[in-house]
């Protein structure tokens, strides 16, 4: 068990890299975030994580055109993941919107 | 995959990070959310051209028209929802991120069950995408109310616990080996689901706000998880700055509980705590009504406005924000006290009245407004409960002991406006209520601050 980790880290140290130094900037980059600003980050930060189209993106174009299974939940995740995306930046600056109105 | 797209993929990485710190301070904020979305943009619009590919027209077709229907229902449901709808929208979304993450696992597991890397990633993928989607689903509607809000499952920790184990079993004999089979991998899929399922199910009222973080983080997980699958580096960063920025409002969230993440994923809220006829000498409640609140109001100094989850309930913003400009016209002090989980999601109160057009700096965080109660005339609690529950301090066996609450019991009088003495969200009672300093205004937020703002015109 511990081998294959160990293999795993070798194999793949440039992403471990930089999975490591992600988390440090997502730390940084988001601690001591006022209050007022809770509800924005966050859905912001949601539609971000619709970034996971790009994967249902590579799924559509590497399936084989007569492969339906495969085509048809590329379809559905390719949805799903426009919807995370558009609904999260557009509720987001609609948020920000109102914020900002007033001053 | 041509250097252009990497590129393409770089400048999109840039973008997230730099937006998502532009969202963190109000002057960029907007720009910073523009920011973030250009460059996801980029990243599909290139991963869609770019990408180097003999591909089938048949299938350009149809990316293009799930991306066209996603964005079109996506833009519709943005624009139209009611800001009060927020927490449950940002569910459903987060959600839907979660699905797909967990889809692409499906197509991918056939693929790649001879290599133990990919497929460990695959199915966490599946696993955290699943739990993620159903685990939304049910948060999106106890939001909206459709679902009870506190479910109570005997032994659920037990249950819990069960399902987790099984899961990792599961999944680890998948990789181990390396089966492909679909009736197995749609079972994980399934096992995964229940987890969301019974993990949001018994969590309620107050704990919401850290559940919908923690969602969203890992959501974030999910599709750091597919980038490491694809050795995408666009996903990677991208989920795991997601991952970090809900980690680290869960945690502030969990904090200003005063609770572990632990208890509030193992120890749903209130479980124990409501023993029925524990009603020991409460004493009596005092009523009033809306005409003897506004005399009070009108010759007050200071007034500070508690608001909670029932405000956007009954979608008070509106009248609550006219009181005040009502009363800061007559010379009064108002301010709104905001306690870091009042609402059912981080900064719900502030979005809340933002809409409506209260001024920032009328909003006063916890730490700032608490030493001020003492000189306070009168705190007006509207549809706020558990925040301001003494019990948080002289009660070690109330399930909210020890959180840090609003501590209005300070003030020199206390209007608390309730549809009925019912319990708050966490089912605990409040001798708030019964404090002699307290009057209770009974009725729907919109309609008796309505009701109160007639009175105080009329003075």
């Amino acid at each position: 068990m511990m081998n294959e980790f160990l293999k795993f880290i070798e194999n793949n140290l440039q992403i471990t890299y930089i999975l490591i130094l992600a988390i440090f900037v997502g730390v940084e980059v988001i601690k001591s975030i006022p209050a007022v600003l809770h509800t924005p980050l966050m859905s912001g930060a949601n539609a971000l994580s619709g970034v996971v189209i790009v994967g249902a993106i590579l799924v559509m174009l590497h399936a084989d055109p007569t492969d339906y299974v495969a085509l048809s939940l590329g379809f559905v995740a390719v949805v799903l993941g426009v919807l995370n995306v558009v609904g999260g930046f557009a509720v987001t600056d609609r948020m920000l919107q109102m914020f900002k109105r007033k001053k | 995959m041509g250097i252009l797209l990497n590129i393409i993929y770089l400048i999109a990485t840039v973008t997230f990070i730099v937006g998502l710190k532009m969202l963190g301070h109000p002057e960029t904020a907007k720009k910073g959310n523009l920011i973030g979305a250009t460059g996801m943009g980029l990243a599909i619009v290139g991963t869609v051209f770019v990408h180097g590919q003999q591909v089938s027209p048949l299938i350009y077709i149809l990316i293009g028209a799930a991306i066209l229907i996603g964005s079109i229902i996506g833009w519709l449901i943005a624009i139209k929802v009611e800001m009060t709808k927020m927490p449950e929208l940002v569910s459903l979304f987060n959600g839907f991120g979660g699905a797909s993450a967990a889809l692409i696992g499906l197509v991918e597991y056939g693929k790649n069950v001879n290599n133990a890397t990919q497929s460990t990633t695959i199915v966490s993928g599946i696993i955290i995408g699943a739990i993620t989607f159903s685990g939304s689903l049910i948060a999106w509607g106890k939001l909206n109310g459709s679902l009870k809000s506190v479910v109570r499952i005997p032994y659920y920790n037990i249950i819990n616990n069960l399902v987790i184990i099984g899961i990792v079993i599961f999944a680890a004999f998948m990789v181990a080996t390396g089966v492909d089979s679909q009736l197995l991998l749609y079972g994980l899929l399934a096992t995964g689901l229940i987890y969301g399922i019974l993990f949001v199910l018994p969590i309620g009222g107050a704990d919401m706000p850290v559940v919908i973080s923690l969602l969203n983080s890992l959501t974030g997980i999910a599709a750091a998880i597919t980038g490491i699958l694809y050795n995408n580096m666009v996903m990677l960063v991208g989920g795991i700055l997601v991952g970090s920025a809900g980690i680290i409002l869960t945690v502030a969230m969990c904090k200003a509980m005063n609770r572990t993440l632990g208890s509030v994923i193992f120890g749903a809220f209130g479980g124990a705590a409501t023993t029925p006829g524990e009603n020991k000498a409460l004493g009596s409640i005092k009523s009033t009504n809306p005409s003897d609140a506004a005399i009070m109001m009108n010759y007050a100094n200071k007034v500070v406005i508690v608001p909670g989850y029932g405000l956007a309930v009954a979608q008070a913003q509106h009248v609550i924000h006219e009181l005040e400009e009502l009363l800061t016209k007559k010379g009064v002090n108002v301010k709104y006290a905001i306690h870091p989980v009042a609402g059912r999601m981080p900064g719900h109160m502030n979005v809340l009245l933002a809409e409506s057009n209260v001024e920032y700096n009328m909003l006063v965080e916890m730490e700032d407004i608490n030493p001020q109660f003492s000189n306070t005339d009168i705190v007006l609690v509207v549809g706020a409960n558990d925040v301001v529950n003494p019990a948080a301090h002289n009660n070690p066996a109330s399930p909210i002991y020890g959180m840090p609450i609003l501590d209005v019991e300070n003030a020199k009088h206390i209007i608390v406006n309730k549809r009925s003495m019912n319990a708050g969200y966490a089912g605990i009672e409040n001798e708030l209520f019964y404090n002699s300093k307290t009057s209770m205004l009974f009725g729907d937020a919109k309609a008796a601050l309505t009701d109160l703002v007639a009175e105080l015109k009329n003075m």
